[in-house]
């Protein structure tokens, strides 16, 4: 198929390019620009009519002239190429290597944009990740094919978290790790210098793939890059039967992307400026996780975003919320207190963790251990609360004992280290450690068997 | 249908899902196929020649000058036996069959019929008819057993009426084949079939609407106890993400006392539907003993699947449940979630270029959602049975705020209102369901109901607890204030017996084998249980008992585990413990009495 090039632009403004006279140009095809320096910008069709077709120019229009520019439309949808050989590699956000090392040749390319799972072809996620991490493996557990995003802000250390993620990440009896994609959008220099030499250090290097857009590249590639990244991780999960583990890194910027090209579309904006579209957006990123039936391979989702002003009530992570399987929060206060990982639990929730936990999985009072201190510790903040009014002496004898394990269960279940690797069968034992301080009659939601079998009084 | 006669046009301009085509003829609300890849859409205007159409699949590469094709009818449903246990999406293609045929993802320009062709049904005709006589619109011809649990019963589609020429003897028939025949008033003959078809976006008819008398009991204690809702009802489940909206209606279709549960998951998750398609196979109907997928349909419009077809979907789950409700059961519908599809009418509006009201919402968002609500309810179907749809609908608020547009447009139009909160859910305490911003404007009707076939309580102890829970909040107010030691015994014992309440009777876990379904016998009990303790434990207090004793007695714990000890079938067990616990109260009054007889 031949593909046409035209010299028809009419106008250019904020990222947007409008060309007349172009007959028959399919919407969503993509399409090189050529500026009067004989660079060459991408671009997709957002929109096309016979006498008018919209265009999307990644690089964004700036210092575009309407006359010496010549626009090519190529008659295909954004793709990327694949092969085993991505692993290894890093892309920028139209799949073009920026590792310095020629671009993947391969007769396999598919549209990035792909068409939704058909529910009934998945399969319900189920297998327990341990991922060393106490407030998440204890409170909040990840399983396969999960999609759970980490809430954070800016100076928490999402990034030390995330890592530590993607490091220790394994089934407890299984000792095969998981093929990584890493997608970056809009990050400093600092943060990817960090991943890549975490990556390095963990000897993993060769079973990642990364997708990187910095802070200075073109905001309009943050569009594409997710859904690149995530074209690679179903071609590893679905074709190669791997586990794949996807980290996507600040999905903050994407939503920010995607309100700048919103804006200059003319959209109707429905809270803080975004479109109303942002939820259906988001999702088709964020469904594409899961498993499926007869496929060995996994996609677990772990997006990274950082609430603006610290808000869990801004679109951004509140339509996270509403689509992704629970979230870990963390909080500015337990880093301040010095408290790493500041995983904040009362907000935090896994919504798949109910089917991979328990008997058969990872220990059998997991479910009411997790349930029992969930709600110790709410009681415990209500407490610290009234401390701080009517002073902690006013406190019952009672009441006093939730102050102290509210202080135990921060600076003991919360707080571990970064190279720490605790074992579900640790981080249950420590939990029983802090429910023991309670007498068994305090504690309602575990039930007499567990009890008798764990509480440290009974034993 | 006659393809050859199909109007044909072009296509003029993509945008997203809304595209510009000339097709001279086509009437609006009209179905057509676009492009090369044949894609389903709806016509929503008219301009001179062109039309503008939504699309129910992504546009991607289809090009200005594609051909387009008018169907000639709306958007509709088909409606006979085999509906009962699928999945299909949000314009009724079947996905199971999809999966089959085309894999995992769903391709575009794929439309398999939505009822199975293949299958043979058994056919027994209505013993009341006979050839001759007249027959009017939504009359049983007959019926099939659809599933073990559902009979399904035939009916004369609710555009035909006349006199019945022939009815099928007892047989074996597919789909297609005719199993009656009526002449209508102008003489013209119509081949029935087990099926028929029905545009999605216009009410089936009845003869009359009729007030609920009956609550539909859903084996949740705060709801079924606190907040009831009657068949036939209509019901808003708002609340921030997380809070638990999808697991109260999966609670729902599970243990509620409906014939037929239409779940629609518009806009949400493809797990969640999968988590329904994994378990209620499994899950026992309480009522039947069958497995609960004998007596469910779902829907699936996942987030990720075209807005579109989102937006369709729950008019093709209500336009289900009234078919069912026109055979003369009680159907429930919950759509999953409601504020979705609002964001797929505002999607379309905006692309549009409609003037956006609130929060970029169009002016007709509340007057849809009344018409789409106005759609349950009790009625005299035509074939003068008694059918009902009660309709359960999940809000998602932007960063939970319930005076957004979709929230309050909807509080207005409902009459029960099950509000969420996150503060209770980061608790855990599960139903998170706000027992100060719920409501019911049916307590009274299923007060009568509870007086007659429980408990002639029930009424009163309902408003004692809630009158508890009420002082509860007011005095904590106080603590956080001025601390615990500005409360009086009496008041301490108030604040002990709420507490009672919240985890003995409001907290129930959807997960625990044993409390998930609550029999309305065993609501009560719980209930009246821990309010008489309460009793006690106030009398005693009067006497001069430190409340500290009675804080620190052991049978409280039991208490609150009651729930999870005792099943709805262990009705004696709970009331053996109730006498024991309740004596334990009697000892210490006996105890203090004699103090008090005996100077000090
Ligand atoms: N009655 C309950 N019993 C036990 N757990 C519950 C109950 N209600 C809610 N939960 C817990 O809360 C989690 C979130 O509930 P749910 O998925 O229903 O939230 P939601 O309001 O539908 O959120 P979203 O708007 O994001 O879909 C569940 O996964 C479950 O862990
Ligand atoms: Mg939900």
């Amino acid at each position: 198929m031949s593909a046409k090039e035209y010299r028809t632009a009419s106008s250019a403004r904020g990222g947007l390019l409008t060309v007349a006279n172009v007959p028959n140009i399919a919407f969503g095809d993509r399409v090189h620009i050529r500026d009067q320096q004989g660079n060459t910008r991408n671009g997709q069709v957002i929109r096309s009519s016979d006498e008018e077709v919209l265009i999307q120019v990644f690089e964004g229009t700036s210092e575009l002239d309407l006359e010496s520019t010549w626009v090519r439309f190529l008659d295909e949808p954004v793709e990327i190429a694949l092969s085993p050989e991505i692993l290894g590699r890093i892309f920028n956000g139209l799949g073009e290597p920026r590792d310095y090392r020629p671009p993947i040749v391969s007769s396999l390319r598919r549209s990035i944009s792909a068409a939704a799972f058909n529910p009934a072809a998945r399969t319900y996620p189920k297998e327990f990740i341990q991922t060393g991490i106490s407030t998440i493996d204890g409170l909040n557990s990840l399983v396969r094919g999960q999609k759970l995003p980490i809430f954070s802000a800016s100076g928490l250390p999402h990034n030390r978290l995330a890592a530590q993620i993607v490091r220790q990440a394994k089934l407890p009896d299984d000792d095969s790790r998981f093929s990584v994609v890493f997608a970056a959008m809009g990050v400093s220099y600092a943060d990817a210098r960090f991943f890549q030499e975490e990556f390095a250090s963990s000897g993993v290097l060769g079973n990642v793939v990364m997708f990187v857009n910095m802070a200075d590249d073109p905001p309009v590639e943050r569009l594409t890059l997710p859904r690149m990244a995530l074209t690679a991780a179903e071609y590893l999960a679905f074709d190669l039967d791997r586990h794949v583990l996807v980290v996507m890194t600040d999905m903050t910027h994407y939503a920010e992307a995607l309100r700048e090209v919103a804006t200059a579309k003319g959209d109707v904006p429905a809270r803080k400026g975004y479109p109303g579209y942002l939820y259906s957006d988001l999702a088709e990123i964020y469904e594409r996780s899961g498993r499926i039936k007869d496929r060995h391979g996994s996609i677990t989702l772990v997006p990274v975003l950082s609430m603006p002003s610290d808000d869990i009530t801004h679109p951004i992570p509140d339509l996270t919320g509403y689509i992704t399987e629970g979230q870990i929060v963390l909080s500015r206060e337990l880093h301040n207190q010095g408290i790493y990982p500041p995983v904040h639990i009362s907000p935090s929730l896994s919504r798949l963790m109910k089917d991979g936990i328990g008997k058969d999985f990872t220990r059998e009072d997991h479910p009411h251990v997790s349930n029992q201190l969930y709600a110790l510790y709410a009681r415990a903040l209500e407490t610290r609360n009234l401390a701080s009014i009517i002073g902690a002496d006013e406190l019952s004898t009672r009441d006093r004992r939730y102050l102290e394990f509210a202080d135990a269960f921060e600076n003991r279940f919360v707080r571990q280290s970064e190279d720490e690797d605790r074992s579900i069968e640790e981080t249950l034992n420590l939990a029983w450690d802090l429910l023991s301080t309670f007498p068994p009659q305090a504690l309602t939601r575990v039930n007499e068997t567990e009890i008798a079998k764990y509480h440290r009084q009974s034993v | 249908m006659n393809t050859t006669s199909n109007k044909k046009g072009k296509i003029k301009d993509i945008n997203g899902p809304i595209v510009t085509i000339e097709l001279p003829g086509v009437q609006n609300g009209e179905q057509v196929r676009i492009g090369s890849l044949g894609l389903y859409g709806e016509v929503i205007s008219l301009e001179g020649n062109e039309a503008l159409a939504q699309i129910y699949e992504s546009t991607e590469m289809v090009r200005p000058g594609e051909p387009v094709e008018g169907l000639g009818h709306p958007l509709s449903v088909e409606l006979g036996p085999g509906l009962i246990g699928g999945i299909f999406d949000g314009v009724q293609r079947p996905l199971e069959a999809m999966f089959l045929k085309a894999g995992d993802q769903i391709p575009r320009g794929l439309s398999p019929l939505p009822l199975d062709r293949d299958k043979v049904w058994h056919f027994i005709p209505s013993e009341n008819l006979e050839p001759n006589m007249p027959i009017i619109n939504g009359a049983v011809l007959g019926r099939v057993q659809e599933t073990e649990t559902v009979e399904h019963r035939i009916l004369v589609p609710p555009n035909i009426s006349g006199e019945l020429i022939e009815l099928a003897p007892e047989g074996d028939y597919h789909l297609e084949e005719s199993i009656g025949q009526v002449r209508d008033q102008q003489g013209e003959i119509h081949h029935l079939k087990l099926y028929h078809r029905w545009p999605v976006r216009r009410p089936r008819p009845y003869q009359s609407r009729d007030n609920g008398i009956e609550p539909l009991i859903t084996g949740q204690r705060i709801l079924d106890t606190f907040f009831p809702l009657l068949k036939g009802s209509k019901c808003a489940v708002p609340g921030p993400f997380g809070a638990g909206k999808t697991v109260v209606q999966h609670q729902v279709a599970r243990w509620a006392n409906a014939d037929i549960v239409i779940y629609v998951g518009c806009g949400e998750r493809g797990n969640e539907l999968v988590d329904v398609l994994d378990s209620f196979p499994k899950l026992k109907d309480p009522y039947t003993g069958r497995p609960l997928m004998d007596r469910t349909l779902l829907i699936a419009n996942t987030s990720n699947m075209p807005v579109v077809a989102r937006e369709a979907s729950i008019y093709v789950g209500i336009t289900i449940a009234e078919y069912y409700r026109d055979q003369g059961y009680d159907v429930v519908m919950l759509a999953d979630s409601t504020s979705r599809w609002a964001e797929a009418l505002r999607e379309v509006s905006g692309r549009l270029g409609q003037m956006p009201v609130e929060e970029g919402y169009p002016a007709y968002l509340a007057s849809r959602l009344a018409a789409f609500y106005e759609r349950a309810g009790r009625v005299d179907t035509m074939d003068s049975g008694k059918g009902s749809v009660t309709l359960i609908g999940a809000v998602s608020p932007p960063g939970g705020d319930f005076s957004e547009p979709v929230t309050s447009h909807t509080k207005e139009i409902i009459q029960t209102f099950w509000a969420l909160s996150k503060e209770l859910a980061d608790a855990r305490h599960y139903p998170a369901i706000d027992w100060v911003d719920s409501f019911s404007a049916d307590v009274g009707t299923a007060a009568e109901w509870w007086h007659e076939n429980i408990d002639r309580e029930w009424e009163k102890r309902r408003s004692q607890a809630l009158g508890m829970l009420a002082r509860d909040a007011e005095l904590s107010r106080i603590v956080n204030l001025v601390g615990p030691e500005a409360l009086s015994s009496a008041q301490r014992w108030v604040l002990e017996g709420a507490a009672l309440i919240k985890e003995g009777v409001l907290q129930q876990s959807a997960l625990d084998p044993v409390d998930t379904f609550s029999s309305p016998q065993k609501q009560f009990m719980l209930l009246d249980l821990i309010l008489s303790v309460y009793d006690a434990g106030a009398d005693l207090i009067e006497l001069g008992v430190p409340v500290q004793e009675l804080s620190e007695m052991s049978v409280l714990a039991r208490l609150r585990r009651c729930k999870e000890l005792y099943d709805s079938n262990q009705i004696d067990q709970l009331k053996a413990f109730r006498e024991e616990a309740l004596n334990d109260f009697k000892e210490i009054h006996s105890e203090y009495a004699q103090r008090g007889e005996q100077p000090a």
